[in-house]
């Protein structure tokens, strides 16, 4: 805004600084509240007054991956010293780590959720935005009747509530198996992202000028060359963008995965809640959990700082 | 020699001689799209569209019964329906209210010397970046009346937010206040700094006071962005599905999406809930329909 001239609105500014500080504090508690509950012992996540300052612990990330049950009796000395550190930090908190038969470590149910969630966010983040980018160049340069209507359906599309479309999409699925499956919800994200990709990659491929490839065509290229080989490195930031959003929303996707896989396929988002039974919950190992999932997404956003903007409003605004 | 030049700039025609002709690879690029738009987001919707004219149960393997407009019918009638409606209108307003007011009055703040804005920008803006469902899930143990850091840092004592009736409804859409009130701020800030500095100037010139240069210089200017972010939110905030789940089960609380998946997958009802789907989904078409006005609008300036 304009420069900060009289004493008055140089107060003022002071004000608003003050005021965006606290803002931030209170934005970034809950955040701050996982990740420090992430590294407490059990019996310091639900205290009154509230812990917070602690010796930070990695037993929480150790019961987050492992099946755990109740000590009836205290571990022997033996035992004790014959197990492994992290395998200790689990009976200082009152339980054992389950092993099989053979003395394997049985993992918890979190590791393949998280499996799943990779494998379902990336794969759809590929097909949308490879899609996507092809039919955003099209709109772009292409003379299309009706392209307003089109790209109106596309975006449509996007705003179905995911529980409308998981009905049918549920009994479809039933007739051709492809309910729990990862290739279930990759088509489901795809169709989801798709129409984003290319309402998105459109605004980038507008941002390109046309001469570069009719310089090109003049050069002998064919327009798929000059697609391929002057088009496509123009628009790699966007197509960057693009893809990092796309993931980002597969990534924290609850309903459709909630309905549409239970053990197989299911990802992270409705895994996590489910652990929060009947009883009293260990905070802590959900707070692992939760921050382990958020800290992708968290570093994507610091990435991603300069496209936010445009990837929010659909590439309507471009600062 | 003029026409032969004329040719060789002539992108179609060139093409045409060599690879695919500009049509060819236009339909190649864009039919894929439409088509899997189609298979994968219409067909379903024509399928439940049928269904919502029957009684079919998905849980029994009893054969699908023709029941005309009977599923519209009863759910138009049924006061339970209406009330899972006037839920969610309140849920829209309280918190796309709140949304308004916090997201803009941050983005005020922020329009201004900020030492660090771009740092500050950015980590205001990671609540919305990340999935409503697993971090909603945590808020629950923030409202947890006996340990939660709200009632503790507010002195609130034992104050009950989930599991009172009349304040969960609340407590959900100040979480989704907290979780999208960046977006507000984000677009807000995007409108703020593209109002011209002269216009302020100028009214500094005519010594106009700040409540005078706040509403006939900024507001009108930004309100056109500002109404994207209002609409956007406002259907956001009418599909709302996770929070509201994952947080409490109060009937209080209980958006018509929760009505919705309960219907079709705990109570199996599947031809009603299609019909119920499709009354949702022609509300949410009309909101769509202003939402793109107003976008495209905004692009056009």
């Amino acid at each position: 805004m304009a420069a900060v001239t009289t004493s008055a609105e140089r107060s003022l500014n002071k004000l608003a600084i003050v005021g965006v500080l606290i803002v931030t504090m209170i934005f970034l508690a809950p955040i701050y509240w996982i990740a420090s509950t992430a590294f407490k012992p059990r019996n310091l996540a639900t205290t009154i007054p509230p812990t917070v300052v602690f010796q930070p612990e990695i037993s929480p990330f150790v019961k987050l991956f492992t099946k755990r049950s109740q000590l009836r009796t205290a571990p022997t000395p033996e035992q004790y010293a014959a197990a492994p550190w992290w395998e200790r930090l689990v009976f200082d908190g009152g339980e054992k780590v389950v092993r099989s038969g053979r003395g394997e470590v049985q993992w918890s149910g979190y590791p393949s959720r998280f499996m799943n969630s990779l494998i379902v966010a990336i794969t759809s983040t590929i097909l949308a935005v490879g899609m996507g980018t092809f039919t955003a160049y099209g709109f772009s340069r292409f003379k299309i009747k009706g392209e307003q209507d089109l790209l109106f359906f596309i975006l449509s599309t996007r705003m179905l509530p995911p529980v409308v479309v998981a009905i049918p999409m549920f009994l479809m699925y039933r007739v051709v198996g492809l309910n729990d499956t990862h290739w279930g919800l990759i088509i489901l994200y795809t169709a989801f992202n798709l129409s984003f990709s290319v309402w998105l990659m459109k605004g980038f491929m507008d941002e390109i000028p046309k001469e570069y490839e009719e310089a090109a065509l003049v050069d002998g290229y064919t327009r798929m060359e000059a697609f391929f080989k002057i088009v496509l490195p123009e628009a790699a930031t966007g197509i960057a963008a693009t893809a990092v959003f796309c993931f980002i929303t597969a990534w924290n996707e609850y309903a459709f995965a909630l309905i549409m896989t239970n053990r197989r396929a299911q990802t992270a988002p409705p895994f996590i809640p489910s652990q929060v039974g009947s009883g009293l919950p260990d905070w802590t190992v959900i707070a692992a959990g939760t921050f382990l999932f958020l800290l992708p997404v968290a570093i994507f956003t610091f990435l991603l700082r300069n496209h936010l903007l445009r990837g929010m409003s659909f590439g309507a605004i471009r600062k | 020699m003029a026409t032969a030049v004329l040719t060789t700039l002539d992108p179609n025609s060139r093409s045409a001689a060599r690879g695919m002709s500009d049509l060819t690879i236009r339909n190649l690029f864009i039919i894929p799209t439409i088509v899997f738009l189609i298979v994968f987001n219409i067909f379903p919707l024509i399928y439940s569209l049928g269904y919502s004219f029957t009684d079919f149960r998905a849980s029994s393997p009893a054969a699908a019964n023709f029941v005309g407009l009977q599923n519209y019918r009863e759910l138009l009638n049924d006061p339970f329906i209406w009330s899972n409606f006037a839920i969610t209108a309140k849920y829209v307003i309280v918190s796309v209210v709140g949304q308004v007011i916090v997201g803009f009055g941050v983005a005020l703040l922020l329009n201004r010397d900020i030492p660090l804005k771009g740092l500050l920008t950015t980590l205001l803006l990671l609540p919305m970046m990340l999935s409503m469902a697993v971090v909603g899930l945590f808020w629950k143990l923030l409202y947890d009346p006996s340990f939660g850091i709200i009632n503790y840092t507010l002195g609130l004592g034992s104050f009950e937010w989930l599991s009172n009736p009349d304040m969960a409804l609340y407590a959900v859409a100040i979480t989704d206040i907290w979780m999208w009130s960046p977006f507000v701020m984000l677009l807000s800030l995007a409108g703020l700094s593209a109002v011209p500095k002269h216009l302020y100037e100028a009214a500094a010139i005519d010594r106009a006071g700040s409540f005078y240069t706040f509403f006939r210089i900024t507001l009108p200017l930004v309100a056109p962005i500002l109404m994207i972010a209002i609409i956007f939110r406002t259907m956001e905030a009418f599909k709302t599905f996770d929070l509201a789940y994952i947080l409490t089960s109060q009937p209080t609380t209980e958006v018509i999406s929760i009505r919705l998946y309960k219907m079709a997958f705990q109570e199996w009802q599947t031809g009603r809930s299609c019909a119920l789907a499709y009354i949702v989904l022609i509300m949410i078409l009309a909101i769509t329909n202003i939402y793109v006005k107003y976008l495209n609008k905004v692009k056009e300036r």
